[in-house]
């Protein structure tokens, strides 16, 4: 889960990282009077969960509270890299000498987490980075020590500093590997980490997204205002949202994760890698894909009987394929039961109504009798998921 | 009765009420209603067929019947 700048900020200040002096606000009236708390200049920066706000519009200054609130009022009333701002974050701005690039995250191929700490930030660092000579350390951390003080130190060189400046940005390297495993996050980036006039360090920005399979156990986020959310870049259509809310009937197993498509090919498909060669399949074969889902973790009946009649609601829907990889620990069976009794449910009988099934696995010898039963068509392991997509997108035609 | 599973049982043959079924079951298909154990009817097509309550109930009064 991503968090918004001024969320990850507060993360930041719990762990002792310091930042800019500010308040996230929704209103332009809140804005006024937090510049007029902070006094001086201030920058008023949108809360997307997007990088790239500064070139798009969203990131101004403003010289006192009466343009701050002008400025906030605009930035409310558009939209920054196509996303509706709702709140703004407004901070004292910073007299910045130097832009510095740090950063946690896990190193896949190492399996641990890995400091990156870069001479230059700011907007452009992604590209930096690709550069030979960027002036980009790295360093992975040992589980079992973390990031000793001598290692920090190390990083805080690194990044120009001497003298006491050593000790001041050494804690925020040391601070940030914290955060990471208080919050469980699964990236920590603070760019651009700036030097100010007066020689502090701060934070200017911060970026942190949570491990989503520990959020269960970071209960300390919601006293902090942070409450869980799924993102997908966009706000969620009535179909999506209703998937959300199918997946949390109950915690057993999953069964939606819906992101919704203008096709006419229902599909109720595994997640991952399978679910992207069905989407493949289905447009081969002329078919296109009027949603994504997930099932998987042995979904109960009840919940693949809702995802289904959800899935089937959409209008200009012709076909249903349930299409997955061989299965292991989802039922087969059960899967059969849930799309049948969803499908009787919407008015529609499965001897007529185009569909296919193509998942194999556990059960399958019960999943098959059912199928039977209802004389729908199905493929067993020796075929594809090729085959099965062919033959849904030829069904619908005929 | 479920469109796939039926679960069958005779809450006037309990003569124990140990609600032993009601205990093991774990996608509830058992509930108590007036002191007995009733089948609640929207949940028979969850069952797994993990039998437990076969096992559990010492008067070997549950019964599962497949639809299909």
């Amino acid at each position: 889960m991503r968090l918004y700048e001024y969320e990850g900020k507060i993360l930041a200040q719990k762990v002792g990282i310091p930042v800019p002096a500010g308040k996230m606000v929704d209103s332009p009236e809140k804005a006024r009077e937090v510049a007029g708390e902070i006094k001086g200049e201030v920058v008023v920066k949108a809360q997307i969960l997007l990088g790239g706000r500064g070139k798009a519009g969203g990131v101004r200054f403003a010289s006192d509270p009466g343009e701050a609130e002008k400025v906030t009022r605009e930035m409310l009333a558009t939209r920054v890299r196509d996303r509706k701002v709702e709140k703004v974050l407004v901070e004292k701005k910073l007299e910045i000498v130097e832009e510095m690039y740090l950063g946690i995250t896990i190193d896949e191929i190492n399996k641990r987490m890995i400091l990156l700490a870069g001479k230059t930030g700011g907007v452009e660092v992604e590209a930096i980075a690709q550069k030979p000579g960027a002036g980009f350390a790295r360093a992975l951390v040992d589980p079992f020590i973390g990031v000793p003080g001598f290692r920090a130190k190390e990083l805080a060189k690194h990044l120009g500093a001497t003298d006491k400046g050593l000790g001041a940005l050494g804690n925020i390297v040391s601070r940030l590997y914290a955060l990471v495993q208080k919050f469980d996050a699964s990236v920590a980036e603070i760019n651009p980490l700036v030097k100010t006039k007066d020689g502090s360090y701060l934070a200017a920005d911060c970026r942190v997204e949570i491990d989503d399979d520990a959020i269960f156990r970071q209960k300390e986020l919601e006293s902090l205002g942070i409450f869980p959310r799924e993102e997908r870049g966009r706000e969620p259509t009535e179909l999506e949202r209703k998937g959300a809310e199918i997946d949390r009937v109950d915690h057993r197993g999953v069964a939606g994760r819906v992101v919704e498509f203008d096709g006419d090919t229902a599909l109720i498909i595994g997640g991952g890698g399978a679910s992207l060669t069905v989407f493949d399949a289905i447009l081969k074969y002329g078919g296109k894909p009027a949603n994504y889902c997930e099932i998987g973790g042995n979904p109960t009946v009840r919940k693949l009987q809702l995802l289904t009649e959800l899935i089937l609601s959409k209008p200009g829907v012709k076909r249903l394929a349930v299409v997955t990889n061989v299965l292991s620990n989802t039922r087969v069976d059960l899967v059969a039961r849930g799309v049948i009794k969803g499908m009787l449910n919407r008015g529609l009988d499965p001897r007529n109504f185009p569909v296919v099934f193509r998942v194999p696995g556990a059960w399958e010898d019960e999943g098959f009798r059912i199928l039977d039963k209802y004389g729908i068509k199905y493929f067993d392991r020796t075929h594809t998921m090729d085959e099965a997509a062919q033959y849904i997108c030829q069904m619908g035609r005929s | 009765m479920g469109l796939f599973v039926t679960v069958k049982l005779n809450p006037e043959e309990c003569q124990d009420g140990c609600k032993s079924c009601l205990d093991v079951c774990p996608v509830g298909i058992f509930r108590i209603e007036g002191g007995k154990v009733k089948v609640v009817a929207d949940n028979e097509d969850e069952c797994t067929f993990c039998e437990l309550c076969l096992e559990r109930c010492g008067q070997k009064l549950v019964e599962i019947i497949k639809n299909y």
